[in-house]
């Protein structure tokens, strides 16, 4: 059963009493989330506390050692097959874009439907160029990453995701390495898609976006969750300790 | 936790990894077992291990002949090395057919040497410019003096084709470097220089010597070199070789420090030229200090594989320590079937040993300039 | 002075005081070259020594006992040079076909996750790179090739393989009616290959499908020429070699100097290769194999699309390098008696002809014209796949 076949159902993402370690450093704690359908949630929390570790967990990048992580419906396993069909539903956008650099842009974006999906060309550059506008760069789609801006490069990070079509779209500081000016059109293209309906887990220190966009918001320090809520609530009445520090230093 | 809002109460419990993630067992799932292909591999080279290894550590050790007067006992012992074929030939094999009375002068020329190389590549000493000073000038004369004779001093002339060994191979790698590295330095910086007439000088010299191999420059040195000269001036037979030598190694360094030149940022060289300094003041006291501390390593290395290429000087009749050693294995009285894989295989742990120490010298200086310059 | 300039300060070059120092400096080494090429001439006159290049056409009065040309001791110094350089040329050749695999399987298997696998592979680059070529040389030559015993007492597998001091015996090929119509079935078979994995690419783009074609190229290649050999006869007979008296006759012998070069040159810049193709890898950032793997590509299609092409742009210049170094290197063949293009032209033509300066210089411009050729070939290389960028 190919994930994409049938229409998902059920939750997204679950994380049921999820530890990790790296070595004998203890660096996911008894992680218990769940991510519905449609769901936008926003993770935050103070550098090294495991809310890169985290989201990499959901398409094994990141191997958890107790615990469970179920992708719609299905449990993330050491087999290889399971993990590729997992992330053929789940798309992934670094903070350092990690673009191909000797690709276009068109071919970075085609790459993986045409050889995973196994699409025409014809087909996944047709679609690929439909993505490349809604990021709002179709005319780039000749050049090389090399050319691009940083910016730029992100918005075709995001497309390149997209073009496998995934039903969750995972962001892992997608704005951390830009320069300032830069940060807004690559946040506008995320505001679009969270508009659309996608299933989106955003590792950010975007607070802005985080009200705007989120249904929830997570708090992790020390390698476990500490307050999860509604983007109102958890900014306005943060309830933990620990929550009210790093807001008061992020929010200034 | 699902849609509600949560707020954790208490820190959660910290727990030890689990027993199949560290320790011994946790470190060979990971590294000798972690995958079909890789348990097979563990499977096939430990087998391999098994059947070879004992075999070769018996061969080199409780199966060898330690202490003999002459090859008898080597010839008995077939399965084991002859060590004391080595044992025997040691001072041949360091100072070739150098007088013995006279291995005094040879053991304090290295020893200064050693000293002096020291105290310049100690990052902490005192006074480095007398150091660099006395090793580049006051010392090759002073060797000179020692090595071969000088009726002032009462030392005996010693001719150099009685030299041969360790010492050779040690000479002959120093003098290349020592002596390479102002024409290298001088090459490098003709090499950038917007004259055309020196860049192209010295981009057909660096190319021209980088393209042939060493053979014929030593070739080239030993025939040509009596020829370009007047008569009276004739160079030793032991001099070509050597001239050969620092002129191969020159190109080489050349492309090191043109490297570390230009590896510098550009602000190092805006920065001379803000102070006022002119071309040969911003190169001496700015730009070259610099390069050249980034390039120690990369000199240590052109250094390794210099001691490595001595080996090929015996083309020339000069006596390096694998022609001694050659020349050690063909004494009938230790012939015998183990003497050329004992040879040869010593020979390979002296490479071996030097060229790795001066490798991990040249990582560790790397190391510490890598700490210094990325924050 | 003025504002930083954007480049290291240097004398602008157009006023007159450069200029005149750099017409001293070439007058200074005109007048050196004119000095030396004087002596050099007295001195060659002195001596009897021939200045010109007529020596090329003398008899040379001596054998060759490897040369992929005719050649007798009747032959020219001329014809003796070619005989050297095409010994050169073979043997680098060789060398670069055989060590350029080797390097890369040990470049991998320093990369495996097998620490066994790694820590093996770690040893024989170092075990490569501090020991001296020339040692390995004599090594494989001396102590392992000439220890072999005797022809009478050779190692021998059935009639097809002998193996002693004088060398390895084959059975050597020749050619009989039946070769031209193989060797046109193995091109048309390779011909139709191209054009099978060509259409494939295609309909894998146009449907996203690809046709198996490894399968029908394989049965191609060993069936076409099977059925040539069986309609037109037996492309070739084997000469085995025979014992007769104290040697072996017959057969195609690999001389144990050649066998000795090749190999050792083969496995030592095969550990300089290999730690050319880990830093290749290693330098291919990680976050390429994890945006790959991200968007769902197996391990396999990970590397062949994503992490060579972009490893091989960081390992092509230095493998160059090295291949510059096994046709270089190849010159220690003087030292186990392999006639090379050193061993013989600047080595027993120079003694026999005392024609120093021309030996020479044809020598080391040969070797300058290869390394130039190379120099070019990846000049045009680098600026043709260079990534692109702003």
């Amino acid at each position: 059963m190919s994930l994409s076949d049938a229409k998902p159902t059920g939750p997204a993402i679950e994380f049921v009493g999820v530890n990790k370690w790296y070595g004998r450093f203890h660096a996911l704690r008894d992680i218990n989330l769940t991510v519905g359908r449609g769901e936008r949630i926003v993770v935050c929390g103070p550098s090294g506390s495991g809310k890169s570790t985290m989201i990499r967990c959901v398409n094994k990048l990141e191997d958890h050692q107790k615990g469970a992580i179920r992708v719609d419906g299905v449990e993330l396993t050491d087999s290889p097959r399971s993990v590729e069909a997992i992330r053929r539903d789940v798309g992934m956008v670094f903070q350092n874009f990690n673009l191909f650099p000797h690709l276009t842009v068109l071919e970075n974006c085609t790459l993986a439907p045409i050889w995973v999906r196994k699409k025409p060309k014809a087909e996944a550059e047709a679609k690929a160029m439909e993505l490349l506008g809604r990021v709002r760069i179709p005319e780039q789609a000749g050049k090389y990453p090399g050319q691009l801006s940083g910016g730029q490069q992100q918005r075709v990070a995001i497309a390149r995701a997209l073009c496998m079509e995934p039903s969750i779209m995972l962001f892992d500081e997608p704005t951390s390495a830009l320069d300032p000016e830069m940060v807004r059109e690559v946040l506008d293209a995320m505001v679009e898609l969270a508009r659309s309906g996608m299933t989106m887990m955003v590792v950010t220190h975007e607070m802005g976006f985080a009200r705007e966009v989120a249904d929830r918001v997570v708090f992790m320090d020390s390698g476990e969750i500490v307050e999860v809520n509604a983007p109102v609530p958890f900014f306005d009445a943060p309830q933990h300790e620990r929550t009210r520090t790093f807001l008061s230093q992020i929010l200034r | 936790m699902t849609d509600a809002a949560f707020v954790r109460l208490a820190p959660a419990p910290a727990l030890s990894p689990p027993a199949s993630l560290v320790g011994p067992w946790g470190w060979a799932r990971a590294n000798l077992f972690s995958s079909a292909t890789s348990t097979g591999s563990t499977l096939v080279l430990a087998a391999l291990a098994l059947w070879f290894l004992p075999s070769l550590i018996g061969w080199a050790t409780w199966k060898a002949v330690w202490i003999a007067p002459d090859g008898a006992a080597c010839r008995l012992a077939q399965d084991g090395a002859c060590w004391a074929f080595v044992a025997q030939k040691w001072q041949y094999l360091l100072y070739g057919s150098y007088p013995e009375s006279e291995h005094w002068r040879v053991n304090v020329t290295e020893v200064m040497g050693a000293v002096l190389i020291g105290w310049l590549l100690w990052t902490g000493a005192p006074r480095k410019l007398l150091g660099a000073a006395l090793f580049f000038f006051v010392y090759p004369i002073v060797a000179f003096v020692l090595l071969h004779g000088s009726a002032i001093f009462g030392l005996p002339y010693v001719d150099t084709i009685r030299w041969g060994g360790v010492f050779v191979s040690l000479l002959v790698s120093l003098v290349g470097i020592v002596f390479s590295l102002p024409l290298g330095v001088l090459l490098a910086l003709g090499r950038r220089s917007t004259r055309p007439v020196v860049k192209a000088l010295s981009v057909t010299y660096i190319e021209v010597v980088r393209g042939v191999p060493f053979i014929t420059v030593l070739f080239m040195a030993n025939n040509l070199l009596p020829l370009f000269v007047p008569d009276d001036y004739a160079p030793d037979r032991f001099l070509r070789p050597l001239v050969g030598t620092v002129l191969f190694a020159a190109a080489y360094l050349a492309e090191e420090v043109r490297g570390g030149l230009q590896s510098l940022p550009k602000g190092q060289y805006e920065g001379a030229a803000a102070l006022g300094f002119g071309y040969w003041r911003a190169m001496g006291l700015v730009a070259l200090p610099q390069a050249l501390t980034l390039v120690i390593p990369g000199i240590v290395n052109n250094f390794i594989g210099l001691f490595k290429d001595t080996t090929l000087v015996s083309i020339v009749d000069m006596a390096d320590f694998l022609s001694a050693m050659d020349n050690a294995m063909k004494d009938t009285v230790w012939s015998g079937p183990t003497i050329l894989v004992t040879g040869y295989v010593f020979a390979g742990i002296f490479y071996y040993v030097f060229c790795a120490a001066m490798s991990a010298y040249a990582r560790g200086v790397e190391k510490r300039l890598a700490a210094g310059r990325n924050r | 002075m003025s504002i930083a300039p954007a480049s290291p300060p240097r004398a602008p070059s157009l006023s007159l005081g450069p200029i005149v120092a750099q017409g001293a400096l070439l007058v200074v080494i005109a007048a050196l070259i004119y000095e030396a090429a004087a002596n050099v001439t007295a001195h060659m006159q002195a001596q009897g020594v021939p200045t010109g290049f007529g020596f090329w056409n003398q008899t040379a009065g001596f054998d060759i006992n490897l040369s992929l040309i005719d050649y007798s001791s009747l032959s020219t110094y001329g014809r003796a040079f070619w005989v050297g350089l095409l010994n050169t040329a073979m043997v680098g050749a060789l060398g670069i076909l055989f060590a350029t695999p080797l390097g890369f399987l040990v470049g991998v298997a320093r990369l495996s996750p097998n620490w066994l696998l790694s820590r093996l592979a770690f040893a024989y680059v170092e075990l490569m790179r501090n020991t001296p070529l020339l040692l390995q040389l004599f090594f494989w030559y001396n102590a392992v090739l000439k220890a072999l015993p005797a022809p009478k007492q050779s190692l021998a597998f059935g009639d097809w393989l002998f193996l002693n001091n004088r060398g390895l015996y084959v059975p050597k090929p020749i050619a009989e009616g039946g070769v031209w119509p193989f060797v046109g079935a193995i091109a048309a078979a390779i011909l139709v290959s191209i054009v099978l994995w060509r259409r494939a690419k295609v309909q894998r783009d146009a449907t996203g499908a690809g046709g198996a074609v490894l399968a029908p190229s394989i049965i191609l290649l060993a069936g076409l020429p099977l059925l040539a050999a069986i309609i037109f006869g037996p492309p070739f007979t084997l000469d085995f070699a025979k014992l007769s008296g104290f040697n072996l006759h017959g057969g195609l012998q690999l001389f144990p100097e050649f066998a000795a070069l090749l190999f050792g040159l083969v496995v030592y810049t095969a550990g300089f290769i290999a730690e050319i193709v880990r830093a290749g890898v290693l330098a291919t950032a990680k976050g390429q194999t994890e945006a790959a793997a991200a968007l769902g590509l197996p391990r396999s299609l990970s590397l062949r699309l994503v992490v060579v092409p972009q490893a091989m742009r960081l390992i092509i210049p230095p493998l160059a390098s090295q291949w510059l170094n096994i046709v270089k290197n190849s010159s220690l063949a003087v030292f186990i008696g392999f006639p090379d293009l050193v061993q013989i032209f600047a080595g027993t033509v120079l003694n026999q002809t005392q024609a120093a300066m021309q030996v020479m210089a044809i020598t080391m411009g040969v070797y300058l014209a290869i390394s130039l050729l190379l120099s070019a070939a990846l000049n045009f290389f680098n600026a043709r796949f260079a990534l692109k960028e702003r």
